[in-house]
């Protein structure tokens, strides 16, 4: 142990005495409340401090930490109509979805298109309709029978796989299920200029 | 052997050296070292406990603040958040609320316990006056936090409290103006209670709660009420460590005993405020019920009396107690005048307070009103979280049905087009295009027709292509955007 320490610390210990007490009241401490029973005592003060902040601490912890806690706020599924009314579509149908999100205490509605593409032995399929180049959005063109984006010109065939142009992949298929007889679509939103869908947080 | 001594005394050299920068030491002693004359007691652990509970409703106040908004369309729909979803937010909601008696009861303990000892006598006027402010300031504190959830019964509670200030003479009305910013109650009510139970009252309380701790280290405590209140004759005991131990017992009692009481009895939220609501019987806090039965005995031009006079005669005699009674005798059985006017007071008001309760139970028109009111509530604690719908969202349908038969062709054109991949449905915008809905009310329609025939180098530049239609279906277009909101 260096010494200076030593030196440092004898030193210190002496203002200690001479600071805050004068020597009659020193003394009276020293008499009333012999030394380890002070120090008994401050130790079941601090245990019961700790047990009284912990107990306090815990609630507050909890409300504080609630965004985390509780499940997160995805997007819950929209109906997108009866699934009689798209049993006999021969081409993609464009339908307005109301979209629900949960923001804290308010809830967002907004609305949203999507795709209906026929069904296929019997399964149904929801399109984003959002370009996955640069993220426009794309209408169905009649005439041509195909997906054309009018940003850069991306193309895109009835069933939503890609034709030409420069997006790097297929239109997005959106999670869909039938549920009595409604047919239901999570709406999503995915990562632009890959080739591959995932799904944006 | 040197090791063995300095590796046990590091705790002892950090804190030297932590005393030579700061003086932590003459601090903690000026804190700790206090001396009581006659040592130790429980009945002198109100003052640490009220400290204590201020303590805990601020820290508790704080966290509720994260989930609050204190305006008059979110402000019940915020507090339900915090009592259905949030995690333990109605455990911590209760503990604010069940806090707020709590800090009634301890201080009506301190006050009792400081008349009952006459430690209020010998040099302690300014002591006794900053305490009396504290205790109006807390019930300040309970009267403005009352109206924060907006549920029916603060609301209509703050209304009659609000209304009582318009007794007051010649400046009554606009007294009850400024507590309201308004004629009516309304969010502007709920700002100004929501600064003053936030920003105001707590500061002014803070620096009260600074002065009453300063006042009384310097007067010293009393000691038991057979000591004499300028010069102590009796041995003394040091605040630490007995007494902070005792104070802390009670704070920890105290804590358990809220946390009961909020988990097995949380405090429940009301309907939204209807003010069309005329049935609504407001009913105070169990602490005020008291002034609130007193009132029913002044009616008409009497009013003033009750609620001005009366209450305002009370204070200044509370405040001026010790420059009226200035005898040095402490022990209250030879204070007999004293004691019994203390306890006469404390009498009546819980008497008042037994009396509106009773009132209620009797009168069947009242009962069942209440009764109803409490069936509201507990529906409304049943339902489950209803969020808000957000101002910024759509309702798009509406929208359309509106349209005059040109537009509604320009708005089939408008898909047809594509508009919508960029401007969005309705023309609402998109994170590609701008919004048109609006946005283009200001424009005349021969200018409308020009840049959709035309886009400007701007628009160019943003992928907005010339639209390429028949000049009937383009003025149709036209018609549609203009009629966009
Ligand atoms: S955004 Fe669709 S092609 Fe570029």
């Amino acid at each position: 142990m260096p010494s200076f320490l030593l030196v440092r610390f004898s030193f210190s210990k002496t203002i200690g005495q001479n600071h805050g007490m004068n020597g009659t009241e020193y003394q009276t401490a020293v008499r009333n409340e012999p030394l380890s029973r002070r120090s008994f005592l401050g130790v079941l003060l601090g245990f019961g401090s700790v047990v009284v902040g912990s107990a306090l601490a815990i609630p507050l912890i909890r409300v504080a930490l609630h965004p985390l806690l509780s499940k997160t706020t995805e997007t819950g599924w929209s109906d997108v109509g009866k699934a009689d009314e798209f049993a006999s579509i021969t081409g993609p149908i464009k339908k307005l979805i109301t979209v629900e999100q949960r923001d804290g205490w308010r809830k967002i509605v907004s609305e949203k298109a999507v795709y209906v593409l026929p069904a296929k032995d019997g399964a149904m399929r929801v399109l984003s309709p959002i370009c996955p180049h640069l993220g426009c959005s794309i209408p169905w063109v009649e005439a041509k029978q195909q997906f054309v984006c009018p940003c850069h010109n991306a193309i895109f065939g009835v069933n939503g796989a890609r034709v030409g142009g420069p997006a790097p992949r297929a239109m997005d298929d959106l999670e869909c299920k039938i549920d009595n007889g409604m047919l239901k679509v999570r709406y999503q939103y995915f990562r632009q200029l890959i080739p591959t869908k995932e799904v944006l947080a | 052997m040197a090791d063995a001594r300095n590796s046990e005394s590091l705790g002892k050299r950090c804190y030297n050296w932590l005393d030579q920068r700061t003086g932590l030491g003459s601090l903690m002693h000026e804190a700790l070292d206090e001396p009581i004359p006659g040592g130790a007691r429980w009945a002198y652990v109100f003052g640490s406990v009220l400290l204590f509970l201020f303590i805990s409703q601020t820290v508790t106040g704080i966290f509720l603040a994260l989930y609050y908004v204190p305006t008059a369309d979110h402000a019940h729909t915020t507090v339900a958040y915090i009592v259905k979803e949030v995690t333990g937010g109605s455990f911590l909601r209760s503990l604010h609320a069940w806090g707020s008696s709590a800090v009634v009861i301890v201080l009506i303990l301190h006050l009792t316990q400081t008349f009952l000892y006459g430690a209020y006598k010998g040099r302690r006027e300014v002591l006794w006056i900053s305490g009396c402010a504290l205790f109006g300031l807390m019930l300040a504190m309970a009267f403005t936090g009352y109206l924060l959830p907006w549920d029916q019964k603060a609301y209509f509670a703050t209304t009659v409290g609000t209304n009582m200030a318009s007794e007051v003479p010649w400046i009554g009305s606009m007294l009850k103006r400024f507590m309201r910013g308004g004629n009516e109650m309304g969010t502007l009510t709920l700002s100004r209670f929501f600064v003053a139970h936030v920003f105001i009252l707590p500061a002014i309380i803070l620096g009260f709660i600074a002065s009453h701790v300063y006042l009384f280290r310097k007067a010293g405590a009393a000691g038991p009420p057979s000591e004499h209140p300028i010069e102590p004759k009796l041995p003394t005991e040091r605040f630490y460590p007995k007494q902070v131990l005792m104070d802390t017992a009670v704070a920890l009692i105290m804590i358990c005993v809220l946390g009961l009481l909020s988990h097995f009895y949380p405090t429940e939220l009301g309907p939204q405020a209807n003010p069309a609501d005329t049935q609504y019987v407001p009913r105070p806090e169990w602490y005020y019920l008291p002034i609130f039965q007193w009132l029913k005995y002044f009616k008409g031009p009497l009013a003033v009396v009750g609620i001005v006079v009366i209450p305002a005669l009370t204070a200044v005699l509370i405040l001026a107690l010790p420059f009226i009674d200035r005898r040095l005798e402490r022990r209250p059985w030879k204070r007999p005048i004293a004691v019994g006017i203390y306890f006469a007071i404390l009498g009546t008001l819980i008497t008042f307070g037994l009396l509106s309760k009773r009132e209620d139970r009797l009168d069947p028109a009242i009962a069942k009103q209440v009764a109803k009111q409490n069936e509201e509530t507990e529906q409304f604690m049943r339902a489950p979280f209803e969020p808000e719908a957000a101002a910024s969202s759509l309702s798009a349908p509406a929208v359309v049905v509106a349209l005059d038969p040109v537009a509604a062709a320009g708005k089939k054109v408008y898909d047809a087009e594509s508009c919508d991949a960029c401007h969005g449905e309705n023309g609402v915008g998109t994170n590609v295009g701008p919004k048109l809905a609006g946005a283009t009310a200001q424009k005349s329609a021969e200018e409308l027709t020009k840049l959709l025939r035309h886009p400007t180098e701007k628009m160019l530049a943003g992928e907005m292509k010339a639209v390429n239609v028949s000049d009937e279906e383009l003025k149709a277009l036209v018609a549609y955007i203009k009629s966009l909101k």
